[in-house]
Protein backbone atom coordinates (compact mmCIF):
# COMPACT_ATOMS: atom_id res chain seq x y z
CA UNK A 1 0.00 0.00 0.00
CA UNK A 2 1.49 2.94 -1.50
CA UNK A 3 2.03 6.17 1.37
CA UNK A 4 0.38 9.20 -0.04
CA UNK A 5 1.98 12.42 1.06
CA UNK A 6 -0.97 14.82 2.23
CA UNK A 7 -0.40 17.91 0.76
CA UNK A 8 -1.56 21.12 2.40
CA UNK A 9 -4.81 22.84 1.26
CA UNK A 10 -3.17 26.37 0.32
CA UNK A 11 -5.72 29.20 0.61
CA UNK A 12 -5.53 31.54 -2.37
CA UNK A 13 -3.51 33.93 -0.45
CA UNK A 14 -0.81 31.43 -0.46
CA UNK A 15 -1.50 30.30 -3.89
CA UNK A 16 -0.63 33.83 -4.93
CA UNK A 17 3.30 33.70 -3.74
CA UNK A 18 3.39 37.20 -3.21
CA UNK A 19 2.23 37.79 0.64
CA UNK A 20 5.29 35.07 1.55
CA UNK A 21 7.41 36.31 -0.68
CA UNK A 22 7.11 39.77 1.33
CA UNK A 23 7.44 38.30 4.17
CA UNK A 24 10.57 36.48 3.33
CA UNK A 25 12.29 40.27 2.43
CA UNK A 26 10.92 41.30 5.76
CA UNK A 27 13.39 38.76 7.03
CA UNK A 28 16.05 39.38 5.40
CA UNK A 29 16.34 43.21 5.82
CA UNK A 30 15.83 42.87 9.16
CA UNK A 31 18.94 40.79 9.79
CA UNK A 32 20.71 43.41 7.43
CA UNK A 33 19.40 46.36 9.25
CA UNK A 34 20.62 44.15 12.81
CA UNK A 35 24.31 43.81 10.81
CA UNK A 36 24.08 47.63 9.79
CA UNK A 37 23.57 48.92 13.45
CA UNK A 38 25.73 46.79 14.92
CA UNK A 39 23.30 44.62 16.89
CA UNK A 40 24.49 40.74 15.62
CA UNK A 41 27.54 39.51 16.54
CA UNK A 42 29.88 38.93 14.13
CA UNK A 43 32.09 35.95 13.90
CA UNK A 44 35.73 36.07 15.25
CA UNK A 45 37.93 38.44 13.06
CA UNK A 46 40.87 36.31 12.74
CA UNK A 47 44.23 37.65 12.47
CA UNK A 48 43.17 40.58 14.46
CA UNK A 49 41.27 38.30 17.25
CA UNK A 50 42.51 35.08 17.97
CA UNK A 51 41.56 32.20 19.75
CA UNK A 52 44.32 32.77 22.60
CA UNK A 53 42.45 34.45 25.04
CA UNK A 54 39.23 31.67 24.45
CA UNK A 55 41.10 28.57 24.55
CA UNK A 56 40.00 26.12 27.39
CA UNK A 57 42.53 24.54 29.76
CA UNK A 58 42.88 21.21 28.72
CA UNK A 59 43.30 22.29 24.74
CA UNK A 60 46.02 20.16 22.52
CA UNK A 61 48.06 22.18 21.15
CA UNK A 62 51.61 21.62 19.91
CA UNK A 63 53.83 19.48 21.58
CA UNK A 64 57.06 21.16 23.27
CA UNK A 65 60.00 20.07 25.40
CA UNK A 66 60.09 21.87 29.13
CA UNK A 67 62.92 22.57 31.31
CA UNK A 68 62.96 22.77 34.72
CA UNK A 69 63.12 26.40 36.75
CA UNK A 70 67.09 25.06 37.28
CA UNK A 71 67.56 25.04 33.67
CA UNK A 72 67.95 21.53 32.96
CA UNK A 73 66.65 19.62 30.19
CA UNK A 74 63.72 17.27 31.76
CA UNK A 75 64.05 15.16 28.95
CA UNK A 76 66.46 11.79 29.46
CA UNK A 77 66.05 10.52 26.09
CA UNK A 78 64.13 6.68 26.78
CA UNK A 79 62.21 7.49 23.75
CA UNK A 80 59.08 5.90 25.32
CA UNK A 81 57.27 9.02 23.40
CA UNK A 82 59.80 8.38 19.73
CA UNK A 83 58.07 4.17 19.96
CA UNK A 84 54.14 5.53 21.29
CA UNK A 85 53.87 8.01 18.54
CA UNK A 86 51.39 6.94 16.05
CA UNK A 87 52.86 8.52 13.25
CA UNK A 88 56.10 8.47 13.93
CA UNK A 89 56.50 11.83 13.79
CA UNK A 90 59.65 12.12 16.60
CA UNK A 91 63.00 11.55 16.02
CA UNK A 92 65.01 11.12 19.09
CA UNK A 93 68.96 10.22 18.67
CA UNK A 94 70.12 9.88 22.58
CA UNK A 95 73.75 10.79 24.32
CA UNK A 96 75.40 10.00 27.01
CA UNK A 97 76.16 12.95 29.15
CA UNK A 98 79.47 13.26 30.12
CA UNK A 99 81.05 11.56 33.79
CA UNK A 100 82.17 15.14 34.65
CA UNK A 101 79.02 17.05 34.03
CA UNK A 102 77.07 18.09 37.49
CA UNK A 103 73.90 15.61 35.81
CA UNK A 104 76.08 12.68 34.95
CA UNK A 105 73.59 10.82 37.50
CA UNK A 106 70.90 11.02 35.38
CA UNK A 107 72.64 9.31 32.21
CA UNK A 108 71.74 10.31 29.10
CA UNK A 109 70.09 12.90 26.96
CA UNK A 110 68.59 13.97 23.78
CA UNK A 111 71.25 14.88 21.33
CA UNK A 112 68.83 15.49 18.63
CA UNK A 113 64.64 15.65 19.20
CA UNK A 114 62.95 16.52 16.09
CA UNK A 115 58.67 16.49 15.79
CA UNK A 116 57.73 16.60 12.19
CA UNK A 117 54.85 18.82 12.54
CA UNK A 118 53.47 17.74 9.10
CA UNK A 119 52.88 14.20 10.56
CA UNK A 120 51.91 15.22 14.38
CA UNK A 121 48.20 14.37 14.81
CA UNK A 122 48.11 16.37 18.02
CA UNK A 123 47.00 12.91 20.16
CA UNK A 124 49.04 13.77 23.28
CA UNK A 125 49.79 9.99 23.28
CA UNK A 126 53.84 11.90 23.91
CA UNK A 127 52.53 13.47 26.92
CA UNK A 128 50.35 10.63 28.61
CA UNK A 129 53.89 8.16 28.41
CA UNK A 130 56.58 10.33 28.98
CA UNK A 131 57.83 9.72 32.59
CA UNK A 132 60.16 12.78 33.22
CA UNK A 133 57.14 14.97 32.45
CA UNK A 134 59.22 16.89 29.64
CA UNK A 135 56.81 16.76 26.77
CA UNK A 136 54.03 18.88 26.82
CA UNK A 137 51.18 20.11 24.38
CA UNK A 138 50.87 23.68 24.71
CA UNK A 139 47.81 26.11 22.89
CA UNK A 140 50.56 26.80 19.86
CA UNK A 141 48.15 26.26 17.17
CA UNK A 142 48.84 27.80 14.04
CA UNK A 143 51.83 26.12 13.19
CA UNK A 144 53.04 26.83 9.65
CA UNK A 145 56.13 27.31 7.14
CA UNK A 146 56.96 27.34 3.88
CA UNK A 147 59.29 24.47 2.92
CA UNK A 148 58.71 20.33 5.05
CA UNK A 149 62.24 21.30 6.55
CA UNK A 150 60.67 24.28 8.22
CA UNK A 151 57.79 22.27 9.69
CA UNK A 152 60.43 19.66 11.86
CA UNK A 153 60.62 21.43 15.20
CA UNK A 154 64.01 20.30 16.33
CA UNK A 155 65.13 20.65 20.10
CA UNK A 156 66.06 24.24 20.12
CA UNK A 157 62.39 25.52 18.76
CA UNK A 158 61.12 22.73 21.00
CA UNK A 159 62.36 24.29 23.92
CA UNK A 160 61.68 27.87 23.00
CA UNK A 161 57.72 26.50 22.79
CA UNK A 162 58.12 25.04 25.92
CA UNK A 163 59.25 27.48 28.13
CA UNK A 164 60.28 26.38 31.99
CA UNK A 165 58.10 24.27 33.96
CA UNK A 166 57.91 24.52 37.48
CA UNK A 167 57.87 21.44 40.15
CA UNK A 168 55.58 18.87 39.39
CA UNK A 169 52.79 19.57 37.19
CA UNK A 170 48.88 18.10 37.66
CA UNK A 171 49.75 15.44 34.80
CA UNK A 172 47.18 13.56 35.37
CA UNK A 173 44.50 15.52 35.28
CA UNK A 174 41.08 14.06 34.14
CA UNK A 175 40.68 17.15 31.45
CA UNK A 176 43.83 16.75 29.66
CA UNK B 1 23.16 62.30 -48.00
CA UNK B 2 26.90 63.34 -48.75
CA UNK B 3 25.97 66.97 -47.47
CA UNK B 4 25.22 65.93 -44.02
CA UNK B 5 27.87 63.46 -44.01
CA UNK B 6 30.46 66.25 -44.60
CA UNK B 7 28.54 69.12 -42.61
CA UNK B 8 29.53 70.00 -39.06
CA UNK B 9 26.62 68.68 -37.84
CA UNK B 10 27.57 65.23 -38.70
CA UNK B 11 30.88 65.49 -36.86
CA UNK B 12 28.98 67.27 -33.91
CA UNK B 13 27.06 63.91 -33.50
CA UNK B 14 29.59 61.81 -34.08
CA UNK B 15 31.78 63.15 -31.51
CA UNK B 16 29.01 64.12 -28.95
CA UNK B 17 27.41 59.92 -29.46
CA UNK B 18 31.58 58.93 -28.97
CA UNK B 19 31.63 61.09 -25.37
CA UNK B 20 28.68 59.59 -24.31
CA UNK B 21 29.28 56.27 -25.19
CA UNK B 22 33.22 56.16 -23.30
CA UNK B 23 31.15 58.50 -20.22
CA UNK B 24 28.17 56.06 -20.15
CA UNK B 25 30.13 52.61 -20.76
CA UNK B 26 33.67 53.14 -18.65
CA UNK B 27 32.65 55.75 -16.23
CA UNK B 28 29.35 55.14 -15.60
CA UNK B 29 28.60 51.35 -16.33
CA UNK B 30 31.20 48.98 -15.42
CA UNK B 31 32.41 51.08 -12.31
CA UNK B 32 28.88 50.42 -11.77
CA UNK B 33 29.12 46.58 -12.42
CA UNK B 34 31.88 46.37 -10.69
CA UNK B 35 30.55 47.51 -6.83
CA UNK B 36 27.66 45.95 -8.03
CA UNK B 37 29.20 42.86 -7.55
CA UNK B 38 31.08 44.22 -4.04
CA UNK B 39 27.52 45.19 -3.00
CA UNK B 40 26.40 42.00 -3.88
CA UNK B 41 29.09 39.88 -2.04
CA UNK B 42 28.53 42.27 1.33
CA UNK B 43 25.02 42.50 1.63
CA UNK B 44 24.15 38.89 1.11
CA UNK B 45 26.70 38.67 3.48
CA UNK B 46 25.16 40.81 5.95
CA UNK B 47 21.49 39.24 5.12
CA UNK B 48 23.48 36.09 6.84
CA UNK B 49 25.23 37.68 9.73
CA UNK B 50 28.54 37.63 7.85
CA UNK B 51 31.02 40.26 7.47
CA UNK B 52 31.63 39.90 3.72
CA UNK B 53 34.73 40.97 1.97
CA UNK B 54 36.06 43.61 4.23
CA UNK B 55 39.46 44.07 3.96
CA UNK B 56 41.18 44.72 0.57
CA UNK B 57 41.63 48.41 0.64
CA UNK B 58 43.55 50.58 -2.35
CA UNK B 59 47.39 49.81 -1.91
CA UNK B 60 48.24 53.47 -2.14
CA UNK B 61 51.83 52.21 0.63
CA UNK B 62 53.49 51.46 -2.89
CA UNK B 63 53.17 54.52 -4.56
CA UNK B 64 54.75 56.07 -1.41
CA UNK B 65 52.11 57.01 0.98
CA UNK B 66 52.30 56.36 4.61
CA UNK B 67 49.11 54.17 4.97
CA UNK B 68 47.07 52.04 2.81
CA UNK B 69 43.91 53.44 1.68
CA UNK B 70 40.99 51.45 2.93
CA UNK B 71 37.97 53.95 3.37
CA UNK B 72 34.88 53.89 5.59
CA UNK B 73 32.97 50.32 4.78
CA UNK B 74 36.34 48.58 3.90
CA UNK B 75 36.84 46.44 1.37
CA UNK B 76 36.64 48.70 -1.55
CA UNK B 77 39.26 47.77 -3.59
CA UNK B 78 37.79 44.43 -3.44
CA UNK B 79 36.71 44.37 -7.34
CA UNK B 80 40.00 45.87 -8.39
CA UNK B 81 41.90 42.53 -7.32
CA UNK B 82 38.98 40.47 -8.54
CA UNK B 83 39.58 42.30 -11.91
CA UNK B 84 43.22 41.34 -11.46
CA UNK B 85 42.74 38.00 -10.38
CA UNK B 86 40.68 37.20 -13.31
CA UNK B 87 43.34 38.53 -16.05
CA UNK B 88 46.28 36.96 -14.64
CA UNK B 89 44.78 33.46 -14.24
CA UNK B 90 45.09 30.79 -16.69
CA UNK B 91 42.60 30.92 -19.79
CA UNK B 92 42.04 27.44 -19.54
CA UNK B 93 40.62 25.82 -22.94
CA UNK B 94 39.18 22.32 -22.66
CA UNK B 95 40.31 19.95 -25.36
CA UNK B 96 36.63 18.11 -25.80
CA UNK B 97 35.02 21.34 -27.03
CA UNK B 98 33.86 23.33 -29.99
CA UNK B 99 36.22 26.18 -29.88
CA UNK B 100 35.08 28.73 -32.47
CA UNK B 101 31.54 29.05 -30.75
CA UNK B 102 33.32 28.35 -27.42
CA UNK B 103 34.77 31.42 -27.88
CA UNK B 104 31.95 33.26 -29.12
CA UNK B 105 29.78 32.28 -26.38
CA UNK B 106 31.87 34.84 -23.69
CA UNK B 107 31.24 38.18 -25.96
CA UNK B 108 27.51 37.73 -26.96
CA UNK B 109 27.00 37.50 -23.57
CA UNK B 110 28.32 40.29 -22.93
CA UNK B 111 27.69 42.71 -26.07
CA UNK B 112 24.00 42.88 -26.53
CA UNK B 113 23.80 43.76 -22.36
CA UNK B 114 26.10 47.00 -23.64
CA UNK B 115 24.39 47.90 -26.60
CA UNK B 116 20.80 47.55 -24.48
CA UNK B 117 22.53 50.66 -22.87
CA UNK B 118 22.43 52.91 -26.25
CA UNK B 119 18.69 53.72 -26.47
CA UNK B 120 18.32 54.24 -22.72
CA UNK B 121 17.51 58.09 -21.13
CA UNK B 122 20.22 58.64 -18.45
CA UNK B 123 19.26 62.00 -18.44
CA UNK B 124 17.48 65.04 -19.89
CA UNK B 125 20.36 67.41 -21.32
CA UNK B 126 23.55 68.31 -20.58
CA UNK B 127 25.09 71.70 -22.20
CA UNK B 128 21.78 71.32 -24.39
CA UNK B 129 22.91 67.26 -25.59
CA UNK B 130 20.46 64.88 -25.04
CA UNK B 131 21.95 62.32 -22.59
CA UNK B 132 20.82 59.45 -24.74
CA UNK B 133 23.51 57.58 -27.07
CA UNK B 134 20.61 56.57 -30.01
CA UNK B 135 17.56 58.33 -29.36
CA UNK B 136 15.08 55.90 -31.14
CA UNK B 137 11.68 56.36 -31.67
CA UNK B 138 11.56 52.37 -31.74
CA UNK B 139 13.99 52.56 -28.38
CA UNK B 140 12.12 49.78 -26.42
CA UNK B 141 11.28 47.23 -29.45
CA UNK B 142 15.33 47.92 -30.05
CA UNK B 143 15.87 46.91 -26.20
CA UNK B 144 13.90 43.62 -26.29
CA UNK B 145 15.20 42.92 -29.87
CA UNK B 146 18.70 43.05 -28.60
CA UNK B 147 18.35 41.87 -25.17
CA UNK B 148 16.93 37.99 -27.02
CA UNK B 149 19.99 38.13 -28.60
CA UNK B 150 21.92 37.51 -25.14
CA UNK B 151 20.55 33.98 -24.32
CA UNK B 152 22.39 33.17 -27.31
CA UNK B 153 25.51 33.44 -25.30
CA UNK B 154 24.05 31.17 -23.01
CA UNK B 155 22.95 28.54 -25.57
CA UNK B 156 26.43 28.58 -27.42
CA UNK B 157 28.27 28.22 -24.09
CA UNK B 158 26.09 25.30 -23.13
CA UNK B 159 26.28 23.62 -26.76
CA UNK B 160 30.06 24.16 -27.40
CA UNK B 161 31.39 22.99 -23.75
CA UNK B 162 30.32 19.93 -24.99
CA UNK B 163 29.78 18.44 -21.72
CA UNK B 164 26.73 17.65 -19.91
CA UNK B 165 26.16 20.18 -17.13
CA UNK B 166 26.54 23.20 -19.48
CA UNK B 167 24.39 21.45 -22.08
CA UNK B 168 21.65 20.90 -19.61
CA UNK B 169 22.35 24.92 -18.34
CA UNK B 170 21.91 25.83 -21.81
CA UNK B 171 18.32 24.01 -22.62
CA UNK B 172 16.70 25.64 -19.91
CA UNK B 173 17.77 28.79 -20.48
CA UNK B 174 16.50 29.20 -23.90
CA UNK B 175 13.25 27.58 -22.82
CA UNK B 176 12.97 30.35 -19.76
CA UNK B 177 13.97 32.82 -22.22
CA UNK B 178 11.51 32.26 -24.60
CA UNK B 179 8.46 31.50 -21.96
CA UNK B 180 9.51 35.08 -20.51
CA UNK B 181 9.79 37.01 -23.24
CA UNK B 182 6.52 37.16 -24.13
CA UNK B 183 5.12 38.31 -20.56
CA UNK B 184 7.95 40.83 -20.70
CA UNK B 185 7.11 42.13 -23.87
CA UNK B 186 2.93 42.27 -22.96
CA UNK B 187 3.87 43.68 -19.35
CA UNK B 188 5.59 46.69 -21.50
CA UNK B 189 2.61 47.17 -23.85
CA UNK B 190 0.22 49.22 -20.91
CA UNK B 191 3.38 51.91 -20.97
CA UNK B 192 3.38 52.21 -24.19
CA UNK B 193 -0.20 52.75 -25.03
CA UNK B 194 -0.68 54.96 -21.69
CA UNK B 195 2.52 57.07 -23.37
CA UNK B 196 1.35 56.17 -27.27
CA UNK B 197 4.94 56.33 -28.39
CA UNK B 198 8.02 53.44 -28.22
CA UNK B 199 10.98 56.13 -28.03
CA UNK B 200 12.03 55.75 -24.17
CA UNK B 201 12.30 59.46 -24.27
CA UNK B 202 9.10 60.36 -25.01
CA UNK B 203 7.86 57.94 -22.48
CA UNK B 204 10.31 59.73 -20.23
CA UNK B 205 8.97 62.68 -21.10
CA UNK B 206 5.56 62.26 -20.98
CA UNK B 207 5.84 61.03 -16.93
CA UNK B 208 7.67 64.23 -16.71
CA UNK B 209 4.37 65.85 -17.37
CA UNK B 210 2.24 63.81 -15.84
CA UNK B 211 3.69 61.97 -12.73
CA UNK B 212 5.87 58.63 -12.68
CA UNK B 213 3.69 55.92 -13.99
CA UNK B 214 4.22 53.89 -10.59
CA UNK B 215 3.55 57.07 -8.34
CA UNK B 216 1.49 59.39 -10.40
CA UNK B 217 1.35 62.05 -7.69
CA UNK B 218 4.78 63.56 -8.58
CA UNK B 219 3.66 66.04 -10.82
CA UNK B 220 0.50 67.29 -8.78
CA UNK B 221 -2.17 65.75 -7.49
CA UNK B 222 -3.23 63.07 -10.09
CA UNK B 223 -6.96 63.38 -11.76
CA UNK B 224 -9.50 60.19 -12.47
CA UNK B 225 -7.66 58.97 -15.23
CA UNK B 226 -4.35 58.68 -13.63
CA UNK B 227 -5.76 57.14 -10.44
CA UNK B 228 -7.88 54.30 -12.61
CA UNK B 229 -4.87 53.83 -14.60
CA UNK B 230 -2.72 53.08 -11.72
CA UNK B 231 -4.00 49.82 -11.27
CA UNK B 232 -3.00 48.09 -14.59
CA UNK B 233 0.31 49.68 -14.49
CA UNK B 234 1.19 48.25 -10.85
CA UNK B 235 0.25 44.58 -12.25
CA UNK B 236 2.48 45.26 -15.27
CA UNK B 237 4.80 46.64 -12.81
CA UNK B 238 4.95 43.43 -11.13
CA UNK B 239 4.76 41.04 -14.03
CA UNK B 240 7.60 43.30 -16.12
CA UNK B 241 9.88 42.82 -12.71
CA UNK B 242 9.12 39.41 -12.33
CA UNK B 243 10.26 38.47 -16.44
CA UNK B 244 13.18 41.26 -15.91
CA UNK B 245 14.74 38.59 -13.22
CA UNK B 246 14.17 35.77 -15.20
CA UNK B 247 15.30 37.57 -18.27
CA UNK B 248 18.53 38.82 -16.54
CA UNK B 249 18.66 34.91 -14.95
CA UNK B 250 18.34 36.13 -11.41
CA UNK B 251 18.28 33.87 -8.06
CA UNK B 252 14.34 32.77 -8.08
CA UNK B 253 14.92 31.84 -12.34
CA UNK B 254 18.43 30.94 -12.16
CA UNK B 255 18.07 27.41 -13.75
CA UNK B 256 20.94 27.97 -16.15
CA UNK B 257 23.61 28.55 -13.77
CA UNK B 258 21.73 26.46 -10.40
CA UNK B 259 25.02 26.13 -8.38
CA UNK B 260 23.54 23.37 -6.39
CA UNK B 261 22.45 20.62 -9.40
CA UNK B 262 24.26 21.80 -12.76
CA UNK B 263 27.67 22.70 -10.97
CA UNK B 264 28.17 26.37 -12.35
CA UNK B 265 25.31 25.78 -15.46
CA UNK B 266 26.61 26.89 -18.77
CA UNK B 267 29.69 28.50 -17.62
CA UNK B 268 31.63 25.51 -15.63
CA UNK B 269 33.91 24.67 -18.43
CA UNK B 270 34.53 28.49 -18.86
CA UNK B 271 37.77 30.32 -16.80
CA UNK B 272 39.59 33.44 -16.33
CA UNK B 273 38.57 35.87 -18.29
CA UNK B 274 36.21 33.99 -20.60
CA UNK B 275 34.61 33.32 -17.07
CA UNK B 276 34.67 36.82 -16.17
CA UNK B 277 32.33 38.06 -19.39
CA UNK B 278 29.66 35.78 -18.43
CA UNK B 279 29.63 37.31 -15.11
CA UNK B 280 30.25 41.30 -16.43
CA UNK B 281 27.67 40.54 -18.47
CA UNK B 282 25.01 39.29 -16.24
CA UNK B 283 25.33 42.27 -13.87
CA UNK B 284 25.24 44.57 -17.18
CA UNK B 285 22.01 42.95 -17.99
CA UNK B 286 20.76 43.65 -14.63
CA UNK B 287 21.31 47.54 -15.01
CA UNK B 288 20.49 47.08 -18.13
CA UNK B 289 17.27 46.12 -17.10
CA UNK B 290 16.76 48.45 -13.89
CA UNK B 291 17.60 51.11 -16.18
CA UNK B 292 14.34 50.08 -18.26
CA UNK B 293 12.25 49.45 -15.28
CA UNK B 294 13.37 53.23 -14.17
CA UNK B 295 12.52 54.31 -17.90
CA UNK B 296 9.09 52.99 -17.98
CA UNK B 297 7.48 53.08 -14.59
CA UNK B 298 9.49 55.45 -12.48
CA UNK B 299 10.36 58.33 -14.52
CA UNK B 300 13.45 58.17 -15.85
CA UNK B 301 15.90 60.88 -14.54
CA UNK B 302 13.21 63.25 -13.45
CA UNK B 303 12.70 64.05 -9.60
CA UNK B 304 9.92 65.91 -8.35
CA UNK B 305 10.78 69.79 -8.09
CA UNK B 306 14.13 69.14 -10.03
CA UNK B 307 14.23 71.23 -13.42
CA UNK B 308 15.89 69.53 -16.47
CA UNK B 309 19.06 70.00 -18.06
CA UNK B 310 17.84 73.69 -20.00
CA UNK B 311 18.27 75.24 -16.72
CA UNK B 312 21.65 74.99 -16.50
CA UNK B 313 25.23 71.70 -16.68
CA UNK B 314 24.62 71.58 -12.54
CA UNK B 315 20.74 70.13 -13.45
CA UNK B 316 21.77 68.20 -16.00
CA UNK B 317 24.68 66.60 -14.07
CA UNK B 318 22.05 66.24 -11.24
CA UNK B 319 18.95 64.63 -13.46
CA UNK B 320 21.56 61.41 -14.20
CA UNK B 321 22.43 61.03 -10.78
CA UNK B 322 18.74 60.90 -10.15
CA UNK B 323 18.18 58.02 -12.58
CA UNK B 324 21.74 55.89 -11.71
CA UNK B 325 20.35 56.48 -7.86
CA UNK B 326 17.17 54.76 -8.87
CA UNK B 327 18.80 52.32 -10.46
CA UNK B 328 21.09 51.86 -7.57
CA UNK B 329 17.91 51.27 -5.63
CA UNK B 330 16.95 48.80 -7.74
CA UNK B 331 19.76 46.61 -8.19
CA UNK B 332 19.86 46.58 -4.09
CA UNK B 333 16.20 45.23 -4.64
CA UNK B 334 17.45 42.54 -7.58
CA UNK B 335 20.28 41.39 -4.79
CA UNK B 336 17.48 41.60 -1.42
CA UNK B 337 15.13 39.18 -3.69
CA UNK B 338 18.40 37.04 -4.66
CA UNK B 339 19.34 36.59 -1.33
CA UNK B 340 15.81 35.93 -0.02
CA UNK B 341 14.33 33.64 -2.37
CA UNK B 342 15.09 29.51 -3.18
CA UNK B 343 15.12 28.97 -6.80
CA UNK B 344 11.86 27.86 -8.75
CA UNK B 345 11.51 23.80 -9.56
CA UNK B 346 11.69 23.74 -13.65
CA UNK B 347 7.82 23.36 -14.25
CA UNK B 348 7.09 25.87 -11.77
CA UNK B 349 8.55 27.94 -13.73
CA UNK B 350 7.54 26.89 -16.83
CA UNK B 351 3.71 27.00 -15.10
CA UNK B 352 4.90 30.59 -13.88
CA UNK B 353 5.45 31.95 -16.99
CA UNK B 354 3.05 30.30 -19.22
CA UNK B 355 -0.21 30.02 -17.06
CA UNK B 356 0.06 33.55 -14.77
CA UNK B 357 2.80 35.89 -15.92
CA UNK B 358 1.69 35.57 -19.63
CA UNK B 359 -2.06 35.74 -19.22
CA UNK B 360 -1.82 38.74 -16.57
CA UNK B 361 0.38 40.82 -18.97
CA UNK B 362 -2.38 39.59 -21.67
CA UNK B 363 -5.22 41.19 -20.05
CA UNK B 364 -3.61 43.81 -18.31
CA UNK B 365 -3.49 45.23 -21.73
CA UNK B 366 -7.18 44.96 -22.57
CA UNK B 367 -7.65 46.48 -19.43
CA UNK B 368 -5.56 49.31 -19.91
CA UNK B 369 -7.16 49.82 -23.37
CA UNK B 370 -10.35 49.86 -21.72
CA UNK B 371 -9.64 52.59 -19.03
CA UNK B 372 -7.62 54.81 -22.02
CA UNK B 373 -11.29 54.34 -23.60
CA UNK B 374 -13.60 55.68 -21.06
CA UNK B 375 -11.39 58.24 -20.04
CA UNK B 376 -10.54 59.71 -23.13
Amino acid sequence: MAYVVPRPNLTWKEKMYLPSIVAGLMVTIKHLKNMLSGKTKVLMQYPEEKWDAHMPEHYRGAPTLVKDTKDRERCVACQLCEFICPPRAITIVPEEIPGDSKWAKVEKRPLKFDIDMIRCIYCGMCEEVCPEQAIFLRKDYAITGITRAEMVHDKKKLYELGGVFDGLVQKWNPLK
Amino acid sequence: MMSFLSSSDFWFLVGTSLAKTIFLIFLVVLPMVSYTVYAERRVSAAMQDRSGPNRVGFPISLLGFKKDFSPFLGGLGQPVADAVKFLLKEDFVPGHVNKPYFWLAPCLAMIPSIVVLAAIPFGSTFLGVDMVVANLNVGILYIFAISSVGVYGIVLAGWSSNSKYPFLGGIRSTSQMISYELGLGFSAVPVLLIAGSTSLTKITQYQVDHGWLLLPFTAGMPGLREILLWIPVVIAFVTFTICMFAETNRLPFDLPESETELVAGYHTEYSSMKFALFFLGEYTAMIAGSSLIVVLFLGGWNFPFIPDGSAGWFWGLVNISVFFGKVAVLLFFFIWVRWTLPRFRYDQLMKLGWLYIFEIALVNVFLTAGILAFTK
